[in-house]
């Protein structure tokens, strides 16, 4: 199966598997690419690029490099797309970027700069990749016995240095960003429970669970609210969403008992 | 170490047989999601003392088939506030990339099917393991989407607690096949399983021997990480955190109903089914058969037989599922971030470094005897620094009643009163009475006068 798959992407015309694949795989990702910046919710947004990411990852499996396909999917769809999911899920479902320009005339200019900046691109790459055959794609496969063990003995013997000042970077950033984030409280800073109940019982608050609807009333309704040991009766126990009303006599007599 | 050119065997199925295997291999998982749910059934039941389901057809094994057509038929509830695509999509996520995984699955070496050799095992790629990966990890979005999608509050925090959850694990999980990865030499599922079938020449000292040949054996701390962050993985007891159900009524499926939640249901027994067998295949030799069978039988490990040692290993590992669902509570949601991150991840990292350590000294052009002296010495100077290592002393806090006020009160006197501590019953009310009614009762008398003297002050 690589053999077949380095086959088909050494060979200079796309035929057979890859030209299906691209063929139906292509106009979904530039779909979906549209459909991450046109969807208003950010949930869908995100979902639209993981469909995109996913259909790169199986273009680069298509272009013989099945690792760096693979690690696409894990890593970018499966771990980075999550993490950005999960942001979105704590901000909440309902939260849509308002539309509202702060600038103005920004957004006919960016679709025009957007729109020129793809032409520039993508004719360049047409002009550039047009005539051009992978060279070597083959042999570079094989060398080591494989498309991992090619990609292992360069990033592990010539590339060594910058993967490894990549990681320490990467590391020393998210190490960071936790401490910048992260606040820690000194021991003695922090409120004691003793602290706590004196601030609870300090005069001004209200130190037991509010009263429930309807305790010490005369009826059993939500609406009514409930009365205050002193007898007056307190709007804290009714729910805001209630309107507000008054019971007539006949409602508010006990039901049942006319016998 | 590799059969020469394994991979080559795969890629060259006409397409009814490419057919044939796809539809093989879905009415196996499905048949296996069945028997699964009645197995867990019946054996935790077991293990409960009582009976399990044991009315439809012969041992109850027709029940979960009763029970997932029922599922089937039920009617379909959309909550009002779903998010109707997203919802829709959710579940088929879980199925799709739970049915994929199996893909890479090697069930069996190259048989005849209709007189064309291939082997039982779809297909396979240098990256296979990977693929089953990248499988779980889609898969994750199935759950998260599900709870996000329900609009509703149980399922939303379901979703993130899962996510979290897999995440986190799936580290774990793939720290712990490096090490296979690095033993075989290979990604590729059915080249492991290769890698496993001959054990190692051994010399010790002049003694020769055959050295175990099961990763589980050689690797048994990627082994135990592997097995416990893919009980983390499938979101199983103890560690079903998202569907946590005296928490959080259902998890991320509450919303669901009828046959999307079916489809949830199988994507979950399908991926236990999957974590088993990928434990199979780069732990415990794949589809070949334990070594006392092919002592005895020597076409143990031919023809369509593979299939049967795959899936005894298999239902081993499930029962061993079942197992720690029967036996162990679930755990707070801290403590299990902490032990993933904490526990497994380091342990793993150190684990792959001495792995390392040692093939770089077993490839190295040393005599014997040095190579054995240089581990030695190895292990010397880390026993010494973890002897050496100062200890860290522990600041004594006051334990018991001593920080407390006389008087029973926290913050002193004037603090608040807080019940005995130390579970004594306090002196009751009506003591001081008592003793002041009694007579004192001279001291150093025997007990049988004290008794008595103290009936007669009554």
């Amino acid at each position: 199966m690589t053999q077949q798959l380095v086959l088909a992407a050494a060979s200079d015309a796309m035929k057979g598997g890859e030209a299906t694949a691209f063929w139906i795989l292509a106009p979904i990702a530039v779909l979906c690419a549209i459909g991450m910046v046109a969807a208003r919710n950010a949930v869908h947004s995100a979902l639209f690029l993981v469909v995109t990411m996913m259909c790169l990852g199986v273009f680069y499996i298509v272009q013989a490099g099945p690792f760096i396909g693979f690690a696409q999917i894990i890593v970018y769809t499966g771990a980075i797309m999550m993490l950005f999911l999960f942001v979105l899920m704590l901000v909440g479902r309902d939260a849509s970027d308002s539309l509202i320009e702060t600038l103005r005339g920004q957004r006919m200019a960016a679709i025009i700069l957007g729109i020129g900046f793809a032409g520039l691109v993508g004719t360049g790459l047409f002009r550039a990749l047009g005539t051009v055959d992978s060279v070597g794609l083959a042999s570079a496969n094989s060398k080591r016995g494989g498309n991992v063990q090619g990609l292992a003995e360069l990033l592990f013997t010539r590339y060594v240095f910058a993967f490894e000042v990549t990681s320490a970077l990467l590391i020393t950033a998210a190490v960071g960003a936790m401490l910048l984030a992260h606040i820690e409280r000194r021991k003695e800073d922090r409120k004691t429970q003793v602290e706590l109940m004196r601030e609870r019982f300090a005069p001004g608050s209200y130190p037991a669970p509010k009263p429930g609807p309807g305790v010490f009333a005369t009826s059993d309704s939500v609406a009514t609210p409930a009365k205050l040991p002193d007898g007056t009766p307190t709007d804290r126990s009714v729910f805001k969403i209630l309107p507000t009303r008054e019971l007539t006599s006949a409602e508010a007599a006990p039901k049942g008992t006319e016998k | 170490m590799l059969a020469a050119g394994s991979l080559d065997q795969f890629g060259h199925d006409p397409w009814w047989l490419v057919l044939v295997k796809i539809v093989g291999i879905f009415a196996f998982l499905v048949v296996m999601t069945l028997f699964t749910i009645w197995y867990e059934r019946r054996v935790v039941a077991y293990m409960q003392h009582r009976p399990g389901p044991n009315r439809n057809g012969p041992f109850g094994l027709l029940q979960s088939l009763a029970d997932g057509l029922k599922l089937g038929l039920k009617e379909e509830i959309i909550p009002k506030m779903a998010d109707k695509v997203v919802y829709f999509i959710a579940p088929v996520i879980s199925a799709t990339c739970a049915f994929t995984a199996f893909a890479v699955m090697p069930l069996g070496p190259s048989v005849s099917w209709f007189g064309h050799h291939s082997p039982i095992q779809l297909t396979d790629v240098p990256v296979a393991v990977l693929l089953i990966l990248a499988c779980s990890s889609m898969g994750v979005y199935g759950v998260v989407l599900a709870g996000w999608a329900s609009g509703s509050t149980y399922p939303l925090l379901g979703g993130l607690r899962s996510s979290a959850q897999m995440i986190s694990y799936e580290v774990a999980m793939g720290l712990s096949i490096v090490a296979v990865f690095v033993e075989s030499g290979s990604m590729s599922t059915s080249e492991i399983v290769d890698a496993q079938a001959h054990g190692n020449a051994i010399n010790l000292f002049g003694w020769h021997t055959t050295g175990p040949s099961w990763y589980a054996i050689l690797l048994i701390p990627s082994f135990l990480i592997y097995f416990v962050s893919a009980v983390g993985e499938t979101n199983r007891a103890p560690f079903d955190l998202p569907e946590a159900e005296s928490e959080l009524v259902g998890g991320f499926h509450t919303e669901y109903s009828s046959f999307k939640f079916a489809m949830f249901f199988l994507a979950e027994y399908i991926n236990m089914v999957t974590v088993s067998g990928l434990c199979t295949t780069l732990f415990l030799g794949g589809w070949r058969a334990p070594a006392p069978i092919t002592t005895v039988w020597a076409g143990a490990n031919s023809g369509w037989w593979p299939v049967l040692w795959f899936t005894i290993k298999v239902l081993l590992l499930l029962f061993v599922f079942v197992w720690l669902r029967g036996t162990l509570p679930r755990l707070r949601y801290d403590q299990f971030m902490r032990f993933g991150w904490k526990a497994l991840i380091p342990i793993n990292l150190v684990w792959i470094l001495v792995l390392s350590g040692l093939r770089t000294l077993q490839r190295a052009s040393l005599e014997t005897n040095i190579k054995l002296f240089i581990a030695a010495a190895v292990i010397v100077v880390l026993g010494a620094v973890w002897v050496l290592w100062p200890a860290k002393e522990k600041p004594a806090t006051p334990t018991g009643l001593e920080g407390l006020d006389p008087a029973g009160r926290v913050g002193g006197a004037e603090g608040f009163p807080v019940p005995p501590l130390n579970l004594e019953v306090p002196p009751s009310p009506r003591a001081p009475r008592l003793t002041a009614e009694r007579e004192p009762v001279p001291v150093g008398s025997a007990g049988g006068d004290s008794s008595a003297t103290e009936q007669e002050g009554r």
